[in-house]
């Protein structure tokens, strides 16, 4: 009995399962890339460029329920505004591909953006500077983000807002951006947002090559962000943000800043939300406002909802499976999508509380008991 | 005098040997109790929306005392307890945690870190987590949010932990789920982790409530035990717990101190007859 409660408390945040995950997503994706690249065409077992690509934008959202799953499932912190930093760091790499076309645009103007000539503006608004270089354009899509989320939680956390109120303020904040971002006045390409990319680091966008590249340094930058923020949260800081979740106050009058580890893991996710988007956007080639609809942000959740929340592989699974089954129904019904999502979140709500990771526990357990009485005999 | 001269004098009244410059002199934390005082709480005002929750409340604690706070519901015990560990704001008066700390200008977490403890009425431990967890996070430690990321379990870290199970008689149940232990075993931990924190205070509210007379027996050693080495402030309601453990009993009522004396004392103490056993004999009646 000891051994098992053991095997409970232990196994729930250990990395028991972080190693075979990320061998398997690695292999995935080798395995992948290379029917992509190494087999003809007509081979039964070639990967088309369009489904690198598509598994390439389900890695993003993969990373992204990492975000959420990390701030919502281990803080209880419930964002309903993470696409906000997610199309941030899009923005940040838009605007850096944009730089890249040059004078190839429809205006053949080498300094502005077509839709800057198209709105007869004559010189860079400021905060477009700098953004021709890879490096800064990067440093800006974890910068923004993180600027945000401190600004964002430090004003919230520090006030004690907690539960539905923020989720609503998270909300508003998804949706005042997508307001903002609509606009022409506000440089982003208003309506349309940032498209028709040529190339990135002078590598052309539409190669095999560089869609291969993209796709595995996508899967790269999960695995790297999935076992860092397992570290991170079995470590003592991690228990904290346990404990914060679990009884707040508690952990106040035992001497922690509560606030001060909210905002920080606020952060860190707001952070990773937008390293997602940064590798969304040249895999898609579009970035526009459309990506802060709040909609989107509660897709995130009932993501993570899925694949069970407070374990970062599940995060990941439900983002993947969830995407896919969105890709197949849009292609069959496009309209009975959304009936579909919300059917699935009431049936996992109801009946898999734990997600897809429970019901795998669950099937664990019954399994283990067994097992160690037979060990013992 | 040259120029020379004045930049080396100077140098030397800003260097001064014999001095060290603020920034640089350990935050203090020591608790100065030289009167043999820990706890001073004076003129203690508050209420909510027109009801006198403290009234002109004034409590002084003794260094390692083992004092019982005793008073009909409503009296200001738990309020007290609140304002003392930064949970609530008072309107006026002043708390004094030795003779050097304000803990009115301090938040909850700097009080704790300064070595007052706090038990809940109702037991909050940390359930989704082990009880060794729950004891980790809990020992005296820098709880920043970098230091806590990269910290690490230290053997002597180890040992008091052991210790502290070894106390409360936890030690066999140290990797179950703290959700999983029973009403009076997550009571015990709730004190364990306090314990674990070395505090110099200790804030306990109902410690025996949902306990069985056994382990209430054990509990009354150990806050006992506790007293001396460290200060140990009970609120309490089972009077026989109250009786077996108080060398001093203060009795609240109406958010002040009615009375306070030992407990001999303060049952032939006339006021308190009136308006607090009086009221629970009458209560008893009631029932029956």
């Amino acid at each position: 009995m000891t051994r098992l409660t053991e095997w409970f408390s232990a196994g729930r945040s250990s990395g028991k399962h972080t190693l075979p995950f990320v061998v398997i997503l690695l292999t995935m994706t080798l395995l992948a890339s290379a029917a992509n690249l190494f087999l003809p065409a007509d081979s039964a077992l070639y990967v088309s460029t369009y489904t690198i690509t598509l598994l390439g934008k389900y890695l993003c959202y993969a990373m992204l329920a990492l975000a959420v799953d990390i701030i919502w499932g281990y803080c209880g912190i419930l964002s309903l505004g993470h696409g906000a930093f997610f199309a941030l760091g899009g923005y940040a790499m838009g605007m850096y591909l944009m730089r890249q076309i040059g004078d190839r645009g429809v205006y053949g103007n080498p300094l502005l953006p077509d839709f800057m000539v198209f709105l007869d503006w004559k010189e860079l608004p400021w905060f477009w500077l700098g953004m021709d270089h890879f490096w800064f354009a990067m440093l800006m899509a974890v910068v923004v983000p993180g600027i945000l989320a401190f600004v964002f939680g430090w004003l919230a956390f520090r006030s004690r807002v907690t539960g539905v109120y923020l989720s609503i303020m998270t909300q508003a904040l998804t949706y005042a951006l997508l307001l903002a971002f609509f606009r022409n006045e506000m440089g982003f390409g208003g309506n349309n947002g940032l498209t028709d990319f040529k190339e990135i680091l002078g590598f052309d966008l539409q190669a095999d090559s560089t869609r291969v590249s993209l796709f595995m340094i996508t899967a790269l930058l999960l695995a790297v962000l999935f076992v860092v923020s397992q570290r991170i949260l079995s470590s003592r800081f991690g228990k904290v943000v346990l404990a914060i979740r679990d009884a707040e106050s508690r952990s106040r009058f035992i001497g922690y800043r509560t606030d001060r580890y909210k905002v920080w893991l606020f952060v860190y996710s707001a952070v990773i939300a937008g390293i997602a988007g940064a590798l969304y956007v040249p895999q898609v080639g579009i970035i526009n406002p459309g990506e802060f609809s709040p909609i989107n942000s509660i897709e995130m959740v009932i993501w993570v909802a899925v694949g069970g929340r407070g374990t970062l592989i599940g995060a990941i699974i439900g983002a993947i499976l969830v995407n896919y089954a969105k890709t197949r129904f849009t292609a069959i019904m496009p309209d009975a999508w959304l009936f579909a999502l919300g059917a699935m979140f009431v049936l996992v709500t109801l009946y898999l509380p734990k997600g897809l990771m429970g019901l795998y526990a669950q099937m664990m357990a019954k399994r283990r008991p067994a097992k160690t009485q037979e060990s013992e005999a | 005098m040259s120029a020379n001269e004045n930049t080396v004098e100077s140098f030397r009244e800003t260097f001064r040997r014999d001095q060290v410059w603020p920034f640089l002199t350990p935050a203090q934390t020591k608790v100065n109790v030289d009167n043999q005082m820990i706890l001073y709480v004076e003129d203690l005002n508050l209420s909510f929306d027109g009801f006198k929750a403290l009234n002109n409340l004034n409590l002084y604690v003794n260094d390692g005392e083992l004092r019982c706070l005793i008073g009909a519901n409503g009296a200001g015990k738990t309020t007290l307890m609140d304002v003392i560990t930064g949970k609530t704001q008072c309107d006026s008066g002043t708390v004094f945690f030795g003779q050097t700390h304000n803990l009115l200008n301090k938040d909850e977490a700097a009080i704790a870190q300064l070595g007052i403890g706090r038990k809940f009425q109702k037991p909050t431990v940390f359930e989704e987590q082990s009880v060794f967890d729950n004891l980790e996070l809990s020992l005296k430690t820098d709880k920043g949010v970098l230091p806590t990321l990269f910290s690490r379990l230290t053997p002597t870290q180890i040992d008091r932990i052991d210790e502290v199970l070894k106390i409360v008689g936890l030690a066999k149940h140290r990797f179950m789920l703290a959700g999983a232990l029973s009403h009076g075993q997550k009571q015990w931990l709730e004190i364990g982790m306090l314990l674990a924190a070395d505090p110099r205070l200790l804030l306990i509210d109902e410690p025996v409530a949902g306990m069985t007379p056994q382990e209430t027996e054990k509990t009354a050693e150990l806050l006992t035990s506790l007293a001396g080495e460290r200060t140990v402030i009970v609120v309490e309601h089972d009077m026989e717990f109250v009786r077996s453990i108080a060398r001093t009993v203060t009795v609240l009522h109406q958010g002040s101190v009615l009375a306070e004396g030992t407990m001999d004392q303060i049952q032939s103490n006339r006021d308190v007859i009136e308006v607090y056993l009086g009221e629970s004999e009458i209560a008893e009646g009631e029932e029956v």
